[in-house]
Protein backbone atom coordinates (compact mmCIF):
# COMPACT_ATOMS: atom_id res chain seq x y z
CA UNK A 1 0.00 0.00 0.00
CA UNK A 2 2.78 2.36 0.81
CA UNK A 3 4.06 2.19 -2.76
CA UNK A 4 0.66 3.14 -4.17
CA UNK A 5 0.30 6.02 -1.75
CA UNK A 6 3.54 7.53 -2.87
CA UNK A 7 2.71 7.43 -6.59
CA UNK A 8 3.43 10.75 -8.24
CA UNK A 9 0.58 11.04 -10.76
CA UNK A 10 2.39 13.91 -12.40
CA UNK A 11 4.70 11.41 -14.03
CA UNK A 12 1.99 9.98 -16.26
CA UNK A 13 1.11 13.49 -17.33
CA UNK A 14 4.68 14.14 -18.44
CA UNK A 15 4.79 10.79 -20.20
CA UNK A 16 1.55 11.44 -22.09
CA UNK A 17 2.57 14.96 -23.09
CA UNK A 18 5.88 13.62 -24.31
CA UNK A 19 4.17 10.67 -26.05
CA UNK A 20 1.69 12.95 -27.82
CA UNK A 21 4.46 15.27 -28.94
CA UNK A 22 6.57 12.41 -30.26
CA UNK A 23 3.51 11.05 -32.09
CA UNK A 24 2.68 14.42 -33.67
CA UNK A 25 6.34 14.92 -34.52
CA UNK A 26 6.47 11.52 -36.20
CA UNK A 27 3.41 12.27 -38.34
CA UNK A 28 4.76 15.69 -39.32
CA UNK A 29 8.09 14.09 -40.23
CA UNK A 30 6.35 11.52 -42.40
CA UNK A 31 4.42 14.25 -44.20
CA UNK A 32 7.58 16.33 -44.61
CA UNK A 33 9.43 13.39 -46.11
CA UNK A 34 6.47 12.68 -48.40
CA UNK A 35 5.90 9.25 -46.89
CA UNK A 36 2.25 10.07 -46.17
CA UNK A 37 0.09 12.44 -48.10
CA UNK A 38 -1.42 15.29 -46.07
CA UNK A 39 -4.88 14.06 -46.94
CA UNK A 40 -4.27 10.75 -45.19
CA UNK A 41 -2.46 12.25 -42.23
CA UNK A 42 -5.09 14.78 -41.25
CA UNK A 43 -6.97 12.35 -39.02
CA UNK A 44 -3.76 11.14 -37.39
CA UNK A 45 -2.70 14.70 -36.66
CA UNK A 46 -6.13 15.62 -35.39
CA UNK A 47 -6.18 12.79 -32.86
CA UNK A 48 -2.57 13.49 -31.89
CA UNK A 49 -3.62 17.01 -31.00
CA UNK A 50 -6.64 15.71 -29.09
CA UNK A 51 -4.38 13.54 -26.97
CA UNK A 52 -1.92 16.37 -26.41
CA UNK A 53 -4.81 18.53 -25.23
CA UNK A 54 -6.07 15.81 -22.87
CA UNK A 55 -2.64 15.30 -21.35
CA UNK A 56 -1.90 19.00 -20.87
CA UNK A 57 -5.25 19.78 -19.30
CA UNK A 58 -5.96 16.79 -17.11
CA UNK A 59 -9.25 18.11 -15.80
CA UNK A 60 -10.74 17.90 -19.30
CA UNK A 61 -10.97 14.13 -19.06
CA UNK A 62 -13.03 14.39 -15.85
CA UNK A 63 -15.33 16.87 -17.53
CA UNK A 64 -15.81 14.67 -20.60
CA UNK A 65 -16.46 11.66 -18.36
CA UNK A 66 -19.06 13.56 -16.36
CA UNK A 67 -20.85 14.79 -19.49
CA UNK A 68 -21.00 11.25 -20.89
CA UNK A 69 -21.95 9.71 -17.54
CA UNK A 70 -18.79 7.63 -17.25
CA UNK A 71 -18.17 6.83 -13.57
CA UNK A 72 -14.54 5.92 -13.98
CA UNK A 73 -12.92 8.87 -15.75
CA UNK A 74 -9.91 7.06 -17.26
CA UNK A 75 -12.37 4.84 -19.20
CA UNK A 76 -13.21 7.94 -21.24
CA UNK A 77 -9.70 7.83 -22.69
CA UNK A 78 -10.39 4.37 -24.10
CA UNK A 79 -13.62 5.57 -25.64
CA UNK A 80 -11.81 8.43 -27.35
CA UNK A 81 -9.06 6.08 -28.47
CA UNK A 82 -11.52 3.62 -29.99
CA UNK A 83 -13.38 6.41 -31.78
CA UNK A 84 -10.04 7.59 -33.17
CA UNK A 85 -9.07 4.14 -34.43
CA UNK A 86 -12.46 3.41 -35.97
CA UNK A 87 -12.63 6.72 -37.78
CA UNK A 88 -9.18 6.21 -39.22
CA UNK A 89 -10.09 2.69 -40.36
CA UNK A 90 -13.25 3.92 -42.04
CA UNK A 91 -11.23 6.64 -43.73
CA UNK A 92 -8.87 3.95 -45.03
CA UNK A 93 -11.79 1.89 -46.40
CA UNK A 94 -12.98 5.01 -48.16
CA UNK A 95 -9.62 5.49 -49.76
CA UNK A 96 -9.29 1.86 -50.84
CA UNK A 97 -12.75 1.94 -52.38
CA UNK A 98 -11.82 5.01 -54.37
CA UNK A 99 -8.57 3.42 -55.48
CA UNK A 100 -10.40 0.25 -56.55
CA UNK A 101 -12.74 2.37 -58.65
CA UNK A 102 -9.86 4.22 -60.24
CA UNK A 103 -8.00 0.98 -60.91
CA UNK A 104 -11.08 -0.46 -62.59
CA UNK A 105 -11.52 2.53 -64.87
CA UNK A 106 -7.83 2.53 -65.71
CA UNK A 107 -7.83 -1.20 -66.46
CA UNK A 108 -10.77 -0.74 -68.81
CA UNK A 109 -9.16 2.21 -70.56
CA UNK A 110 -5.90 0.31 -70.90
CA UNK A 111 -7.68 -2.70 -72.38
CA UNK A 112 -9.57 -0.51 -74.86
CA UNK A 113 -6.47 1.46 -75.86
CA UNK A 114 -4.33 -1.64 -76.28
CA UNK A 115 -6.95 -3.15 -78.52
CA UNK A 116 -7.24 0.04 -80.60
CA UNK A 117 -3.48 0.28 -80.91
CA UNK A 118 -3.13 -3.31 -82.04
CA UNK A 119 -5.88 -2.77 -84.60
CA UNK A 120 -4.10 0.33 -85.90
CA UNK A 121 -0.79 -1.46 -86.15
CA UNK A 122 -2.40 -4.27 -88.10
CA UNK A 123 -4.20 -1.87 -90.42
CA UNK A 124 -1.07 0.00 -91.56
CA UNK A 125 2.16 -1.84 -90.97
CA UNK A 126 4.88 0.82 -91.05
CA UNK A 127 8.52 -0.17 -91.35
CA UNK A 128 9.95 1.81 -88.44
CA UNK A 129 10.10 5.60 -88.04
CA UNK A 130 10.66 7.72 -91.15
CA UNK A 131 14.33 8.40 -92.00
CA UNK A 132 14.33 12.18 -92.06
CA UNK A 133 12.79 12.58 -88.60
CA UNK A 134 16.20 12.25 -87.01
CA UNK A 135 18.15 14.59 -89.31
CA UNK A 136 15.66 17.40 -88.93
CA UNK A 137 16.53 19.01 -85.65
CA UNK B 1 -32.34 1.07 -91.60
CA UNK B 2 -29.51 -1.15 -90.58
CA UNK B 3 -28.63 -1.06 -86.91
CA UNK B 4 -25.19 -1.75 -85.59
CA UNK B 5 -25.37 -4.62 -83.14
CA UNK B 6 -22.64 -5.73 -80.78
CA UNK B 7 -22.33 -8.97 -78.87
CA UNK B 8 -20.40 -8.44 -75.64
CA UNK B 9 -18.83 -11.72 -74.59
CA UNK B 10 -17.17 -11.59 -71.16
CA UNK B 11 -14.75 -14.48 -70.75
CA UNK B 12 -12.59 -15.65 -67.89
CA UNK B 13 -10.68 -18.90 -68.42
CA UNK B 14 -13.04 -20.11 -71.13
CA UNK B 15 -10.48 -21.49 -73.58
CA UNK B 16 -12.57 -24.62 -74.05
CA UNK B 17 -15.77 -22.77 -74.92
CA UNK B 18 -14.83 -19.42 -76.42
CA UNK B 19 -14.15 -20.53 -79.99
CA UNK B 20 -17.45 -22.28 -80.30
CA UNK B 21 -19.33 -19.41 -78.68
CA UNK B 22 -17.96 -16.96 -81.23
CA UNK B 23 -18.72 -19.26 -84.15
CA UNK B 24 -22.30 -19.93 -83.11
CA UNK B 25 -23.04 -16.21 -82.83
CA UNK B 26 -21.55 -15.53 -86.28
CA UNK B 27 -23.43 -18.44 -87.73
CA UNK B 28 -26.67 -17.13 -86.28
CA UNK B 29 -26.20 -13.63 -87.69
CA UNK B 30 -23.05 -12.64 -89.59
CA UNK B 31 -23.94 -8.93 -89.28
CA UNK B 32 -23.46 -8.96 -85.53
CA UNK B 33 -20.05 -7.73 -84.39
CA UNK B 34 -18.52 -9.69 -81.56
CA UNK B 35 -16.43 -8.23 -78.78
CA UNK B 36 -14.71 -10.65 -76.44
CA UNK B 37 -13.62 -9.09 -73.17
CA UNK B 38 -10.94 -11.40 -71.87
CA UNK B 39 -10.89 -10.72 -68.13
CA UNK B 40 -7.22 -11.53 -67.61
CA UNK B 41 -7.67 -15.26 -68.13
CA UNK B 42 -4.84 -17.53 -67.10
CA UNK B 43 -5.45 -19.81 -70.08
CA UNK B 44 -5.43 -19.07 -73.81
CA UNK B 45 -8.92 -17.57 -73.98
CA UNK B 46 -7.69 -14.31 -75.53
CA UNK B 47 -5.43 -15.87 -78.13
CA UNK B 48 -8.04 -18.43 -79.12
CA UNK B 49 -10.70 -15.76 -79.51
CA UNK B 50 -8.36 -13.73 -81.73
CA UNK B 51 -7.42 -16.75 -83.80
CA UNK B 52 -11.03 -17.19 -84.96
CA UNK B 53 -10.68 -13.89 -86.82
CA UNK B 54 -14.37 -13.27 -86.17
CA UNK B 55 -14.17 -11.21 -83.01
CA UNK B 56 -12.55 -8.09 -81.62
CA UNK B 57 -10.72 -9.00 -78.44
CA UNK B 58 -9.97 -6.77 -75.48
CA UNK B 59 -7.45 -8.27 -73.09
CA UNK B 60 -7.79 -6.63 -69.70
CA UNK B 61 -4.48 -6.32 -67.85
CA UNK B 62 -6.13 -7.13 -64.49
CA UNK B 63 -9.04 -9.33 -63.52
CA UNK B 64 -12.01 -7.03 -62.96
CA UNK B 65 -14.77 -9.56 -62.48
CA UNK B 66 -17.85 -9.89 -64.65
CA UNK B 67 -19.17 -6.37 -63.94
CA UNK B 68 -16.01 -4.57 -64.91
CA UNK B 69 -15.56 -6.79 -67.97
CA UNK B 70 -19.07 -6.22 -69.30
CA UNK B 71 -18.78 -2.49 -68.61
CA UNK B 72 -15.66 -2.44 -70.79
CA UNK B 73 -17.94 -3.79 -73.51
CA UNK B 74 -20.42 -0.94 -72.99
CA UNK B 75 -17.60 1.59 -73.23
CA UNK B 76 -16.46 0.00 -76.48
CA UNK B 77 -20.03 0.08 -77.78
CA UNK B 78 -20.36 3.80 -76.95
CA UNK B 79 -17.08 4.70 -78.63
CA UNK B 80 -17.87 2.75 -81.75
CA UNK B 81 -21.43 3.92 -82.13
CA UNK B 82 -23.40 0.73 -81.65
CA UNK B 83 -27.19 1.00 -81.56
CA UNK B 84 -27.78 -2.23 -79.70
CA UNK B 85 -25.55 -4.35 -77.50
CA UNK B 86 -26.28 -7.65 -75.88
CA UNK B 87 -24.36 -9.70 -73.37
CA UNK B 88 -23.62 -13.28 -74.30
CA UNK B 89 -21.62 -15.26 -71.77
CA UNK B 90 -18.39 -16.91 -72.85
CA UNK B 91 -19.14 -20.19 -71.12
CA UNK B 92 -21.64 -21.40 -73.68
CA UNK B 93 -24.73 -21.32 -71.46
CA UNK B 94 -26.53 -18.85 -73.69
CA UNK B 95 -27.91 -20.07 -77.01
CA UNK B 96 -27.26 -18.15 -80.20
CA UNK B 97 -30.65 -19.23 -81.54
CA UNK B 98 -32.28 -17.06 -78.85
CA UNK B 99 -30.48 -13.83 -79.80
CA UNK B 100 -33.19 -12.79 -82.21
CA UNK B 101 -35.84 -13.00 -79.48
CA UNK B 102 -33.71 -10.81 -77.27
CA UNK B 103 -33.09 -8.09 -79.82
CA UNK B 104 -36.46 -7.85 -81.53
CA UNK B 105 -38.28 -5.96 -78.75
CA UNK B 106 -35.58 -3.28 -78.95
CA UNK B 107 -35.77 -3.07 -82.74
CA UNK B 108 -39.52 -2.58 -82.39
CA UNK B 109 -38.99 0.05 -79.69
CA UNK B 110 -40.95 -1.98 -77.16
CA UNK B 111 -38.28 -1.88 -74.50
CA UNK B 112 -34.93 -0.36 -73.60
CA UNK B 113 -33.63 -3.50 -71.98
CA UNK B 114 -34.57 -7.10 -72.70
CA UNK B 115 -33.71 -9.88 -70.30
CA UNK B 116 -33.64 -13.49 -71.37
CA UNK B 117 -35.46 -15.34 -68.61
CA UNK B 118 -35.38 -19.02 -67.76
CA UNK B 119 -38.44 -18.72 -65.59
CA UNK B 120 -41.15 -16.72 -67.28
CA UNK B 121 -42.42 -19.76 -69.15
CA UNK B 122 -43.13 -23.33 -68.13
CA UNK B 123 -40.23 -25.78 -67.80
CA UNK B 124 -37.82 -25.56 -70.66
CA UNK B 125 -34.11 -26.30 -70.73
CA UNK B 126 -31.66 -25.91 -67.90
CA UNK B 127 -32.89 -23.84 -65.00
CA UNK B 128 -30.12 -23.95 -62.42
CA UNK B 129 -30.06 -25.97 -59.21
CA UNK B 130 -32.90 -25.95 -56.61
CA UNK B 131 -30.90 -23.93 -54.09
CA UNK B 132 -29.97 -21.34 -56.66
CA UNK B 133 -33.53 -21.11 -57.85
CA UNK B 134 -34.51 -20.22 -54.31
CA UNK B 135 -31.91 -17.43 -54.30
CA UNK B 136 -33.15 -16.20 -57.66
CA UNK B 137 -36.70 -16.14 -56.23
CA UNK B 138 -35.54 -13.82 -53.45
CA UNK B 139 -34.27 -11.35 -56.03
CA UNK B 140 -37.50 -11.68 -57.98
CA UNK B 141 -39.56 -10.67 -54.97
CA UNK B 142 -37.21 -7.90 -53.84
CA UNK B 143 -36.59 -6.30 -57.20
CA UNK B 144 -40.22 -6.62 -58.24
CA UNK B 145 -41.22 -4.70 -55.11
CA UNK B 146 -38.58 -2.05 -55.66
CA UNK B 147 -39.25 -1.29 -59.31
CA UNK B 148 -42.90 -2.42 -59.39
CA UNK B 149 -42.39 -4.73 -62.32
CA UNK B 150 -42.09 -8.48 -62.16
CA UNK B 151 -38.65 -9.62 -63.28
CA UNK B 152 -38.40 -13.38 -62.91
CA UNK B 153 -34.75 -13.92 -63.78
CA UNK B 154 -32.64 -11.25 -62.13
CA UNK B 155 -29.44 -13.25 -62.37
CA UNK B 156 -29.64 -13.86 -66.09
CA UNK B 157 -26.70 -12.33 -67.92
CA UNK B 158 -28.38 -12.80 -71.28
CA UNK B 159 -29.55 -9.24 -71.92
CA UNK B 160 -29.90 -6.76 -74.74
CA UNK B 161 -29.70 -2.98 -74.38
CA UNK B 162 -30.75 0.02 -76.46
CA UNK B 163 -28.39 2.92 -77.18
CA UNK B 164 -29.51 4.98 -74.19
CA UNK B 165 -29.08 2.05 -71.83
CA UNK B 166 -25.62 1.36 -73.22
CA UNK B 167 -24.58 4.96 -72.57
CA UNK B 168 -26.04 4.83 -69.09
CA UNK B 169 -24.34 1.57 -68.16
CA UNK B 170 -20.98 2.59 -69.61
CA UNK B 171 -20.84 5.01 -66.67
CA UNK B 172 -22.90 3.18 -64.07
CA UNK B 173 -22.52 -0.57 -64.26
CA UNK B 174 -22.27 -2.38 -60.91
CA UNK B 175 -19.22 -4.48 -60.07
CA UNK B 176 -18.68 -8.02 -58.80
CA UNK B 177 -22.10 -9.66 -59.27
CA UNK B 178 -23.87 -7.02 -61.31
CA UNK B 179 -27.01 -8.63 -62.73
CA UNK B 180 -29.67 -8.17 -60.00
CA UNK B 181 -28.31 -4.74 -59.15
CA UNK B 182 -28.41 -3.65 -62.77
CA UNK B 183 -32.10 -4.55 -63.01
CA UNK B 184 -32.89 -2.24 -60.11
CA UNK B 185 -30.61 0.50 -61.40
CA UNK B 186 -32.19 0.44 -64.85
CA UNK B 187 -35.74 0.17 -63.55
CA UNK B 188 -35.25 3.04 -61.15
CA UNK B 189 -33.78 5.28 -63.79
CA UNK B 190 -36.76 4.99 -66.07
CA UNK B 191 -35.60 2.41 -68.57
CA UNK B 192 -38.35 0.06 -69.68
CA UNK B 193 -37.54 -3.58 -69.07
CA UNK B 194 -38.98 -6.60 -70.75
CA UNK B 195 -38.43 -10.28 -70.22
CA UNK B 196 -38.53 -12.87 -72.94
CA UNK B 197 -38.52 -16.60 -72.25
CA UNK B 198 -35.29 -18.28 -73.31
CA UNK B 199 -33.69 -21.64 -72.82
CA UNK B 200 -30.22 -21.90 -71.38
CA UNK B 201 -27.68 -24.66 -71.34
CA UNK B 202 -25.77 -26.11 -68.48
CA UNK B 203 -22.17 -25.03 -68.92
CA UNK B 204 -20.16 -27.42 -71.07
CA UNK B 205 -16.70 -27.07 -69.58
CA UNK B 206 -15.22 -25.56 -66.45
CA UNK B 207 -16.93 -24.44 -63.29
CA UNK B 208 -19.28 -21.69 -62.26
CA UNK B 209 -17.62 -18.89 -60.35
CA UNK B 210 -20.22 -19.05 -57.59
CA UNK B 211 -20.07 -22.23 -55.53
CA UNK B 212 -20.18 -23.33 -51.88
CA UNK B 213 -19.45 -20.60 -49.40
CA UNK B 214 -19.37 -18.03 -52.18
CA UNK B 215 -23.09 -18.54 -52.75
CA UNK B 216 -23.75 -17.24 -49.25
CA UNK B 217 -21.43 -14.32 -49.82
CA UNK B 218 -23.06 -13.72 -53.19
CA UNK B 219 -26.54 -13.48 -51.66
CA UNK B 220 -25.47 -11.16 -48.86
CA UNK B 221 -23.36 -8.92 -51.07
CA UNK B 222 -26.00 -8.58 -53.76
CA UNK B 223 -28.85 -8.08 -51.28
CA UNK B 224 -26.86 -5.31 -49.62
CA UNK B 225 -26.05 -3.76 -52.97
CA UNK B 226 -29.68 -3.87 -54.10
CA UNK B 227 -30.99 -2.38 -50.86
CA UNK B 228 -28.39 0.37 -50.79
CA UNK B 229 -29.04 1.07 -54.43
CA UNK B 230 -32.72 1.47 -53.68
CA UNK B 231 -31.81 4.27 -51.28
CA UNK B 232 -29.73 6.17 -53.84
CA UNK B 233 -31.19 9.04 -55.78
CA UNK B 234 -32.08 8.56 -59.42
CA UNK B 235 -29.19 9.19 -61.76
CA UNK B 236 -31.23 10.11 -64.79
CA UNK B 237 -33.88 12.78 -64.59
CA UNK B 238 -36.98 12.41 -66.73
CA UNK B 239 -35.89 10.41 -69.71
CA UNK B 240 -38.00 10.24 -72.78
CA UNK B 241 -37.77 6.90 -74.45
CA UNK B 242 -37.57 6.55 -78.19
Amino acid sequence: MSILKNIDTNIIQYVSILGSLVFIGLIVMLIRNKKIKEEFAILWLFFGLVFLFLSVWRGSLEIIARILGIAYAPAAIFLILIIAIISILIHLSLITSRLTDQARIMTQELGLLKMEMDAMKKAEPRPGPPEDSRTQG
Amino acid sequence: MHRKILAIVPAFNEAENIGQVIETIKKEDPLIDILVVNDCSRDKTGALAESTGLATVINLPFNLGIGGAVQTGFKYAVRNGYDIAFQFDGDGQHLAAEIKKLIEPILRNEADVVIGSRFCEKHKGFRSTPLRRRGIKVFEILNSLLIRQRITDNTSGFRAYCTNAIHFLADNYPEDYPEPEAVLLLGKNGFTLKEVPVRMQERKQGNSSITGIRSGYYMIKVLLAVLVNAMRPRLVKDRNTG
